[in-house]
């Protein structure tokens, strides 16, 4: 019986990985992907950039433009993403099972809330280039349906997992809804709802260079320009901007969130 | 005398298997200290619910007051609710805040919309809670974030949440049950005095058979969401306590004798 069981185990796993190597494998053969040749043009795309991808001295003359075009980026991702959760903090309060009205609202506005959230933030720049056209207003809106739809998400569960004790114990003295929510729900919540808040613009910053690209504007579209102009000098000075910007904005949201928790 | 509170043919089904309690009887007079014994899962938690409805009861009626809990309005229920007091095992206290805000909370039933979301409290109400915060030895640590506390004086916060009601009545749930016997004993002797000198009712659910014999003026026995002992502490017998447990349990329960005898 024992054996059994420990034999059962070993032919599960020996199962999966067997599995696991067959996907690989078709998938290699569907796409003709050449295992060795992929490795070997990896020296050479790293000589190529060595050679031709670094800042320049003529190149920092276009910093100014690109650090104003980097904060106009920094600027929409942080506005897109607050507004997102002054939205998302509504809908969480509705869709988490503890602080719900009733089930009729709470299914609704955890509909919506997974409707936005599963399209991805470049769908949503494609749909939105449609009404916007290539303006910084579409990434503005991408990235403030994406983070609202992921922030109502994450708010849910955090309500969720820190207030269901103190909730309860705030009804079982009669208190009323918005006493329990402004007594009990958000004083618990708070430090971890600015955690998501800080990560989703992290993330923001992240995606609107990206979704520079589709809608035209900010850092991304900066990149670009540079790029497809051959002046590879810029667009890799555009790169460091980009770099040390996040690693600023990560430093300081972990000091935030060291400071909160 | 009157009782405070009578819970006639009370039945409790969750979904359409589970019958979590099924025709409980029983009623509870002014100041008298109750305590609810049973196995894990025998509707313990669920009966204590019911009282003041953060779970309804299926069928049945529960008078509280001369009024039959299970008929009332929204509002109205809300207004029985501030006559309950109720603590919790995990304490359910808000754990940002500190002592004094969370032993506040208790005012909140009579608060209106505003002055509740914005805990906007009068001198009164506050040296109310310090008051009640001192008896319960908790001076020193009024504006200490509650998660700093330990187990036993997060309880007392509870206590205190639920005195500053100024209750009829108080609903324990196994509020000794993730506490070592030290802060057990503190709790109990509490609860008891609570029921003694401010002659406020108190139900108690507990799981140790001895703590309940010891301190309840009568304890009620339940085994599959139904009564099957009420009566004093003195009155129960190794059959009761075999009927309230299972038989399987008869060799676990101790010396049956000895808890009488201290």
């Amino acid at each position: 019986m024992q054996a059994d069981f420990f034999a059962k185990k070993r032919r599960n796993s020996i199962g999966f990985f067997a599995i696991l190597a067959a996907i690989t494998v078709g998938a290699i053969i569907i796409t003709e992907y050449d295992i060795v040749k992929g490795f070997e043009s990896l020296p050479r795309a790293v000589t190529w950039a060595l050679g031709n991808f670094y800042p320049t001295q003529e190149s920092l003359v276009k910093l100014p433009d690109i650090l104003s075009s980097l904060i106009e980026t920094l600027l929409v991702s942080i506005a897109a993403t607050s507004i997102g959760a002054v939205f998302a903090l509504f809908f969480a309060l509705m869709g988490s099972n503890t602080t719900r009205v009733n089930a009729f609202f709470g299914s609704i506005s955890r509909a919506i809330a997974t409707l936005f959230r599963n399209i991805d933030v470049a769908a949503w720049a494609l749909i939105l280039l449609f009404s916007f056209g290539q303006s910084s207003l579409t990434g503005y809106f991408a990235l403030f349906f994406g983070s609202f739809g992921f922030l109502t998400r994450a708010f849910v569960e955090t309500i969720d997992e820190v207030s269901g004790g103190s909730v309860e114990a705030l009804r079982a003295t009669g208190a009323n809804y918005a006493s329990i929510i402004f007594q009990s729900v958000i004083p618990s919540s708070v430090p971890q709802m600015l955690s998501w808040v800080l990560f989703m613009i992290e993330t923001n910053i992240r995606s609107a260079t990206l979704i520079g690209l589709l809608t035209g504007s900010g850092i991304g579209f900066t990149f670009n320009l540079y790029y497809k102009s051959l002046n590879y000098d810029i667009a890799s000075l555009v790169v460091v901007t980009i770099i040390i910007s996040i690693l600023l904005i990560e430093s300081i949201s972990n000091y935030v969130r060291r400071v909160i928790l | 005398m009157t009782p405070l509170l009578e819970v006639n043919h009370v039945s409790k089904q969750f979904g359409n298997e589970t019958k979590a309690l099924s025709d409980v009887n029983f009623s509870v007079s002014e100041g008298e200290f109750v305590s609810i014994i049973g196995p894990s899962g025998a509707g313990k938690s669920t009966l204590l619910r019911c009282i003041n409805r953060m779970i309804d009861a299926s069928n049945g009626e529960i008078i509280f007051d001369n009024m039959n809990v299970m008929n009332l309005k929204k509002k109205e229920l809300k207004m029985v609710r501030t006559k309950i007091g109720m603590i919790f095992q995990h304490y359910n206290l808000v754990n940002r805040l500190s002592v004094i805000e969370n032993t506040l909370h208790g005012n909140l039933g009579k608060k209106s919309t505003i002055a509740g979301a914005l805990g906007l409290y009068n001198q009164e109400e506050k040296e109310q809670a310090v008051k009640i915060l001192s008896t319960l030895g908790l001076v020193e640590h009024i504006y200490k974030r509650a998660d700093q506390l330990s187990g036993g004086q997060k309880q007392r916060v509870g206590i205190a949440r639920a005195l500053i009601q100024n209750p009829r009545m108080m609903l324990c749930d196994e509020p000794i049950a993730s506490l070592d016997p030290n802060s057990a004993k503190v709790i109990m002797d509490h609860l008891r005095n609570i029921s003694t000198t401010m002659g406020i009712t108190v139900l108690v659910n507990l799981h140790q058979v001895d703590v309940a014999l010891k301190y309840s003026d009568r304890v009620i026995g339940i085994n599959h969401g139904q009564v099957v002992f009420n009566g004093t502490p003195k009155d129960i017998t190794k059959d009761d306590i075999q009927r309230i447990y299972g038989s399987e349990a008869e060799d676990l329960i101790f010396d049956i004798g000895g808890i009488h005898a201290s």
